[in-house]
């Protein structure tokens, strides 16, 4: 046997039609691929709004999925690279490790929600919480977010090219906030910040991998913990 | 959780499949809930006559020569039995005359709803039996919503299932919980609503027909809702010939949206949404937060 032909059939893409196979085996294919392997190329079609799409990845596979999903697709994703062609249910990419997520459309609720790190990149808006509880994740958003951004998020960056909601980053700790458009109220103990040279190149290498050429940093405005909140203060004694 | 979902026709040749389509989005839902069911359908309502659907936990019992009863009062009562619901169409101005001697002569059967062109078809079970118990998929209208049920603040019976219809051709439907919906029944009741259940939804669609009957249209009081409720919703609303929705500010109950020029859908999940139609070239949009979104067939005509 020709062993190049045998690598070409390995490395071909495999394909799982969710509208006839269940999407269990979808997901234990996903994480029956061991380290090292070339097996690494999923297309998922027919997904029609499935929920825990290609949930759980532990390796460096890539996954186009060819339409929108529903709950909580990606969640736990650590260094696989899963782009959704269409969009995504609330909570895309919940607690990713590592890896890439791309969401082509628009994404729901909780984008990103509670994340560690990778790169999630919502092409289209997100709706309300994305980034809440964000704790390393960097999420660059190319159209708006919706209210509640951030919440209590602990490190990281959320960058965005549209507007913000109401309430961005209420109750923050240290995950940075990028808003290049208007953001309709900040949440308590949330300030705009200074955009310090550090920041202006976090900013540039977030946009440039996440696919934007056409914006610059400087376009953009920080924002920040006002870091009032991290100890308890004695003034406010008679509230409780 | 809850399922909801609401379809209001553009297209008139889609007409005929109203009850398929719908019924489609609701049985997809089913793991939302699998409490109860059901399904309101607007049909196109005919000149002078007016619809009642009762409910009865004995058809054969309370059912039995039905149309014979009524016959006295209007003469041009007919009666459809489906299962445990049937279907009593009468002379408009004899409507209420029909539901008086109905409450005399039954008192153990329930109005499901009542008007010009509502019929309301809810059980307890899932959605695939009470769709295929009613009929559903036959039916033909105009638009309609239907819910799955995972029961919160009442007990599973079929008077606790949605829509809820507190006035004419009016029904909600709801995915959420109210924390303020004693106090508001309380005072609903001083201005002279009656309530079937103890159930939060009911008293948002009781709330809704108060305040249209003060002279608001949907629109109108579902924006007054956003200030009178308390809680957690997502409601899908019809009257005879509009279709509300409005979430709450915190907007935790999902919802879905696509518009094309055959249709407007709503539902809890992209998933409901995935058989209509042209569904790929569709505008497909989350509802904003404490926004109301109302469509008229009569203001759009």
């Amino acid at each position: 046997m020709d062993i190049s032909v045998n690598r070409e059939s390995l490395e071909a893409m495999r394909v799982f039609d969710l509208a006839t196979t269940p999407l269990r085996e979808l997901n234990s294919a996903l994480h029956a691929i061991a380290p090292g392997t070339n097996d690494t190329n999923f297309e998922v079609v027919n997904p029609r709004g499935s929920h825990a799409v290609a949930v759980g990845i532990d390796q460096p596979v890539t996954v186009d999925v060819r339409g929108s999903v529903g709950y909580y697709c990606a969640g736990m994703n650590d260094g696989g690279t899963v782009t959704v062609h269409g969009s995504a249910g609330p909570g895309v990419a919940e607690n990713m490790m590592s890896g890439t997520v791309v969401i082509e459309g628009d994404a729901s609720q909780y984008a990103g929600a509670t994340g560690r790190g990778g790169l999630l990149v919502i092409k289209g808006n997100a709706a309300s919480r994305c980034g809440i509880s964000m704790k390393g994740i960097d999420i660059v958003v190319h159209g708006s977010i919706g209210h509640m951004s951030a919440f209590m998020g602990q490190s990281g960056h959320l960058v965005v090219l549209g507007d913000a909601g109401d309430a961005l980053g209420d109750s923050l700790y240290e995950a940075k906030l990028f808003v290049r458009g208007t953001v309709k109220s900040l949440g308590a103990d949330c300030i705009e910040k200074e955009m310090r040279s550090e920041h202006r190149e976090k900013l540039a290498e977030l946009l440039e991998r996440a696919g934007v050429t056409d914006v610059s940093p400087t376009e953009f405005k920080r924002y920040g913990s006002a870091r009032k909140l991290y100890n308890f203060n004695i003034d406010n004694a008679e509230a409780y | 959780m809850c399922g909801i979902v609401g379809l209001f026709l553009k297209d008139k040749t889609l007409e005929p499949k109203l009850g398929a389509m719908l019924s489609d989005m609701l049985v997809i839902m089913t793991d939302r809930g699998p409490d109860s069911a059901g399904i309101a359908i607007y049909g196109a309502p005919s000149d002078g006559r007016a619809k009642i659907t009762v409910q009865s936990a004995k058809p054969a019992v309370d059912f039995a020569g039905l149309e014979a009863l009524l016959k006295p009062v209007d003469a041009s009562v007919t009666v459809e039995l489906k299962s445990t619901h049937a279907v009593i169409e009468t002379d408009a101005t004899q409507s209420a005359a029909v539901r008086d001697l109905l409450a005399e002569q039954r008192p153990d059967v329930r109005v499901m709803g009542s008007g010009d062109s509502v019929e309301i078809y809810k059980e307890v079970g899932l959605p695939k039996d009470v769709v295929a118990r009613f009929g559903i998929r036959e039916m033909g209208g105009t638009h309609g919503i239907g819910h799955t049920r995972m029961a919160t603040e009442s007990a599973v019976t079929t008077l606790g299932a949605h829509p809820f219809s507190t006035g004419a051709d009016q029904c909600l439907v709801h995915n959420g919980s109210l924390s303020n919906h004693n106090n508001l029944r309380r005072e609903l009741v001083r201005e002279g609503m009656s309530f079937e259940t103890q159930n939060d939804s009911e008293v948002a669609a009781a709330y809704l027909t108060a305040e249209m009957a003060k002279g608001k249209d949907l629109g109108q009081a579902l924006t007054s809702a956003l200030d009178d409720l308390d809680g957690f919703f997502t409601f899908v609303v019809g009257t005879k010939s509009g279709f509300g929705v409005v979430r709450d500010p915190i907007a935790c109950k999902p919802a879905v949206m696509a518009e094309t020029d055959q249709y407007i859908a709503f539902g809890s999940e992209y998933r409901a949404l995935v058989n209509l139609p042209g569904i790929e070239d569709a505008r497909v949009w989350e509802p904003e937060p404490a926004t109301v979104y109302f469509w008229d067939h009569e203001k759009a005509a």
